[in-house]
């Protein structure tokens, strides 16, 4: 096995180009595991970390651009960007555990493509965008188009993810993503929730966006619970609207994590619950900050 | 803490100094198992069966022997039949369980072994080896072992217990039974009675250190061990046996050890190390990967248990009826005997039968976890108490203070108890500020108590006086819970020089008298012993010593404070570092040796209260509050007391929350890893509050009873006591986990 750690993006995707069993890999947090068990015997691995621009996070006046290879610490330290992106941040922060998340990357968090990768509903909800580096340039994703089912994705074997670009926290918008562990850390979400919300000026829904993952292939929109927020103020009523609608968006399996029962009603939980939040923190979101 | 004696005037036993291990573990010096390598040493890997049961029809190991760096390949072959040679059945077992015959009985079960120059060709090479199995039905569960039609582990297997013996082997190996009194006038009596069943699932010991053997084996037949393990003397002894060679060939060295409770009393790597390094003519090491720890090792049993109790208006205990069936894992073997003898222990009950199975079954064997088969059956027992306190609307202290053993008491498993402490933790508990806190939504409150019996074995120390009058304390008890500490302290009380002038040592099996395994929280009881008889003697002889120097008559002579004093002071006293310094005069080295059967035991109680709040919507439980109070006799260490308490809560805490082999239907372990494997996590438990109780045992000089493992007695029932009375459903299943508590709660609901 070979290990290289090209300096540019051309560079990586020539390598990518002519290495046909190469596979990139950024904090390696799933890499390693992988190898080690014998699932995955690449023949070169190269190292995205090396790449200026993949590990950075700048942010301009529209939007923010988070390198693909960038450690999620840096994510949940930021505090302009965690007080702008609470949920994301939060998601990006239950990754596993500090010495994880100082290595763990959104790129890989994305193209691992586990059904239960903590960031992806949080990306999703905030209509995160990939930008992808091929051998014909770069291409625009978003990433709810990335994943098509269990470690499986879009990209082509010679393309990577550069960056992440997340356009910038509309006024009276929040978001927010809760998870379901038995324990409280260094687990693998059973049901993961993500919620985004805009209010109009009298307070209610004006746009919803609610995304689940680990309770189908690939993470799943909620339309009918979108649907029903808009335009309410999140009543009982409508909250248990949503939880239903979770529920029956969901298509889960029976595993050593969890039934397919449990994961249903959970799912509409946490779909309330994050709603319930995301409103919260819209409200406080206003002109001033 | 509850003190209930004073401490008299200890100067050393009961403080809490710098731990003498610390620097060497912080520093990341201490060498464990796996930290050895020796010149020309060899990297082993055991190829283990995939299936939970099968025939070995063949082995072929040509393939394997053949590849690059390959130097040895082993096989059951390699090791002496017990069997034929006509050894005990349980030293069959623990050959077997090294390395398969003829049968395997459990997915990991170690059918062969390689060395090679590097981990990878040996990795490379295990997988080359190739095994043709003939794939036999298994079974799973103590209910699927005990169907009438079951598929047999042991064709020979003939239940013992049972009287007249019956003709037809199964997979039951033993029956035991405790009966007093009359049941149905016990449950005549009665105002209310509860019946229930629980069950139980195998939950692993948890040790972060995987097993890991280096073996060194000379020409002559001699071989050294390094290993991490709970008793170097007992590894020896086993490995002898399997290996079919005197003890006496073989030295063995302890390494510094990252857990055991219980699981590193037993025998995996190091009769295969030793083999081959024998065939290889060089050191060979074996270390484990986490999903070999999980699918060959450990764990504690899965269980089957019914209560049924009965209680009077006034919270007496008229009659305790219990059923157990405890799997073995693939040997004979299981606790039950434990459990059917600490079930209802606690309490001193005129009318009971307790029955109990011990059943082998498709998964790994089954080794020690901290006390042993107690804490299933005080689940069940304590969760049923619970109830039955409910019923009576009796509180559930007053419930347990009306039933509980005191001195004098028949205990159930038969002795009279002598002095214990079970009613001071009860009333430890009710005193705690915890027992009246406020709860808030979804919370509630549960009590449960525990008991175990510890126990005392054998165990040699040697003492020496150093030239500068410092002391080493050589022992050969591995130090799993602090114990090297424990010894420094009494050692410093009895000599009367500072435990910082002590160096306490583990010492390897040629070098120190025999000592049991460290389990049965014994060694602060024996080995403590054996150290304080050791200074004993020491002091005798520095009398001695004195009384020549000063030519007076050794009465004499007083020793105080590391000093000799004459009794009239018509002498200027001699310390010890004086008369270290001229030994040579008086005697030659000071140095002295103690080995003892332990003198008797003292019965371990703790009675626990956990506040748990249970997320009525995802059945997620958080224990948010949770008090330990335990009976240690005499805390020397109070540091490293605490740290059992609060250790053995919080194992108990995984067992019941999360913890479980999950196994698919082909009885192959799914969830081998600490990810699906859940222990809880620091962020998972609050601080442990701890009340130590301290009535002294009478059979130790310091009155230390053993506290490393009653603590894990009474958690599974203290959360499900408490799950009960926050959210009012019964929990009767272990693990607790989210899932089942939703179950519950919906049930409730529908
Ligand atoms: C102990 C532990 C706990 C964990 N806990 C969690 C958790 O709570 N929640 C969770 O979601 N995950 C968890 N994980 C999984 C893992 O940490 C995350 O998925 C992490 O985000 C992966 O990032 P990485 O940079 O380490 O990915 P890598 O391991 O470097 O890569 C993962 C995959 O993505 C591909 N890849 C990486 N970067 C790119 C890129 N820029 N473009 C295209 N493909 C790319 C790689 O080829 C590989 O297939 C845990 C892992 C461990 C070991």
């Amino acid at each position: 096995m070979k290990y290289v750690a090209p300096s540019s993006v051309e560079e990586a995707t020539s390598l990518l180009s002519s290495s046909p069993s190469a596979q990139v890999f950024a904090g390696a947090t799933d890499v390693v595991p992988q190898l080690r068990s014998g699932r995955t015997a690449p023949e070169v691995l190269v190292d995205l970390k090396k790449i200026k621009e993949l590990v950075e996070v700048n942010s301009d006046g529209d939007k923010w651009t988070v390198g693909a290879a960038t450690p999620t610490a840096y994510l949940t330290e930021d505090e302009s960007f965690s007080h702008e992106f609470p949920g994301l941040s939060e998601a990006a922060g239950l990754i596993g555990s500090d010495q994880i998340q100082n290595r763990s990357s959104l790129g890989g968090n994305l193209c691992n493509a586990s059904p239960a990768a903590d960031s992806v509903p949080a990306m999703v909800v905030n209509g995160v965008r990939a930008v992808v580096a091929g051998p014909n340039g770069t291409r625009v994703l978003d990433v709810s188009e990335v994943v098509t089912g269990p470690g499986q994705t879009t990209l082509d074997d010679d393309e990577f993810i550069v960056e992440f670009e997340i356009d910038k926290m509309p006024n009276r918008s929040g978001d927010a993503y809760l998870r379901m562990t038995p324990r409280t850390e260094m687990d693998i979400a059973v049901v993961g929730a993500g919620a985004r919300v805009t209010l109009a000026d009298d307070g209610s829904i004006e746009q919803a966006v609610l995304a689940l993952g680990a309770v189908a292939p690939t993470v799943v929109r909620i339309p009918d619970a979108e649907q029903a927020l808009l335009g309410s103020t999140a009543d009982e009523e409508t909250l248990n609207a949503v939880a239903a609608a979770a529920s029956a968006a969901c298509n889960p399996i029976d595993d050593k994590r969890g039934t397919v029962e449990y994961r249903k009603q959970v799912a509409g939980v946490l779909a309330k619950r994050a709603v319930v939040i995301a409103i919260e923190r819209a409200e406080q979101r206003n002109g001033s900050n | 803490m509850a003190i209930t004696e004073e401490n008299p005037g200890y100067k050393w036993v009961g403080t809490r100094p710098v731990r003498p291990d610390g620097v060497e573990k912080v520093t990341g010096k201490a060498r464990f198992g796996a930290d050895l390598i020796l010149p020309g040493m060899l990297h082993g890997k055991v190829v283990r069966s995939p299936h939970a049961h099968a025939r070995i029809v063949s082995i072929d190991t040509s393939a394997a022997e053949s590849m690059e760096g390959v130097k040895a390949v082993i096989t059951g072959a390699d090791f002496p039949d017990l069997a034929a040679n006509g050894a005990h059945p349980s030293e069959i077992d623990v050959a077997n369980n090294t390395i398969a015959r003829d049968k395997v009985l459990y997915e990991g079960h170690v059918v062969a072994a390689v060395a090679a120059i590097t981990r990878e060709q040996a990795e490379a090479a295990a997988k080359a080896v190739t095994v043709t199995y003939e794939v036999l039905p298994h079974v799973l569960t103590v209910d699927e072992a005990m169907a009438d039609d079951a598929p047999l582990l042991h064709d020979a297997m003939i239940t013992k217990g049972v009287d007249p013996a019956p003709e037809e082997p199964s997979n039951i190996a033993s029956k035991i039974l405790h009966e007093r009194g009359d049941l149905d006038q016990g449950f005549g009596e009665a105002d209310s009675v509860v019946e229930r069943e629980f069950t139980t699932k195998p939950v692993h010991q948890g040790y972060i250190e995987p097993h890991a053997a280096v073996a060194d084996a000379n020409t002559d037949g001699r071989a050294h061990i390094w290993c991490s393990s709970q008793g170097h003397f007992q590894m020896r002894a086993y490995t002898a046996t399997v290996l079919g060679v005197s003890p006496g060939t073989l030295k063995v060295t302890a390494a510094e050890i990252g857990g055991g409770f219980g699981g590193k009393t037993v025998i995996y790597l190091e009769p295969l190390a030793v083999r081959l390094s024998q065939r290889a003519g060089r050191p060979v090491k074996l270390v484990m990967d986490r999903d070999e720890v999980f699918r060959a090792t450990g764990p504690t049993s899965g269980t089957r248990i019914k209560v049924k109790m009965g209680v009077s208006k006034d919270g007496k205990i008229t009659a305790a009826e219990v059923w157990m069936a405890y799997e073995a894992g693939a040997y004979a073997g299981s606790p039950v005997g434990a459990a059917g003898m600490t079930a209802i222990a606690c309490y001193d009950i005129p009318n009971f039968v307790v029955e109990g199975y011990d059943v082998v079954c498709n998964k790994p064997r089954v080794a020690a976890y901290r006390a042993p088969g107690a804490p299933m059956a005080a689940f069940a027992v304590e969760s049923v108490l619970d109830e039955l306190a409910r019923n009576i609307e009796m509180d559930p202290i007053d419930i347990r203070l009306a039933n509980a053993a005191v001195e004098g008491t028949q205990a159930s498993y038969g002795p009279k108890f002598p002095r214990i402490g079970f009613v001071e933790t009860l009333e430890a508990i009710k005193e705690h500020p915890n027992y009246t806190a406020d709860l808030g939504p979804n919370q509630g409150r549960g009590v449960a108590a525990g008991f175990w019996f510890n126990a005392g074995m054998m165990s040699s120390a040697t003492v020496h006086i150093n030239e500068n009058g410092t002391a080493t304390v050589v022992t050969g008890s591995p130090d799993i819970g602090g114990s090297r500490q424990s010894m420094a302290l009494m050692a410093a009380e009895e000599l009367g020089i500072p435990y910082e002038s002590i160096k306490p040592v583990v010492a390897d099996t040629e070098t120190v008298g025999f000592n049991d395994v460290t389990g049965g929280s014994r060694v602060t009881l024996a080995t403590g012993a054996a150290v304080v008889d050791a200074c004993r003697l020491i002091v005798e002889d520095l009398r001695g010593r004195a009384a020549k120097t000063w030519d007076v008559e050794v009465d004499q002579v007083e020793w105080v404070d590391g000093q000799a004093q004459h009794v009239d002071g018509a002498q200027p006293p001699l310390s010890l570092n004086d008369l270290a310094a001229k030994s040579g005069r008086t005697g030659g080295p000071i140095s002295a040796n103690a080995s003892l059967n332990s003198r008797g035991v003292g019965a371990g109680f703790s009675t626990q209260l956990c506040d748990v709040e249970v997320d009525p919507e995802t059945g997620v439980t958080k224990v948010v509050r949770y008090l330990t109070a335990q009976d240690a006799g005499r805390a020397i260490s109070p540091d490293y007391v605490e740290g059992q308490m609060q250790g053995g809560v919080v194992q108990g805490i995984g067992w019941a929350l999360n913890e479980e082999y999950i196994h698919d239907t082909e009885g192959v372990m799914e969830n081998p890893s600490f990810l699906d494997y859940r222990i809880p996590v620091a962020s998972d438990l609050p601080m442990i509050d701890c009340a130590i109780v301290e009535v002294p045992n009478p059979a130790h000089p310091y009155g230390v009873r053993g506290v490393g493992e009653v603590g894990i007695v009474p958690p599974m029932a203290a959360v499900g006591n408490a799950i009960h009375d926050a959210v009012d459903v019964r929990m009767t299943e272990l693990p607790m986990s989210p899932i089942k508590v939703l179950e519950a709660l919906n049930e409730n609901d529908g």
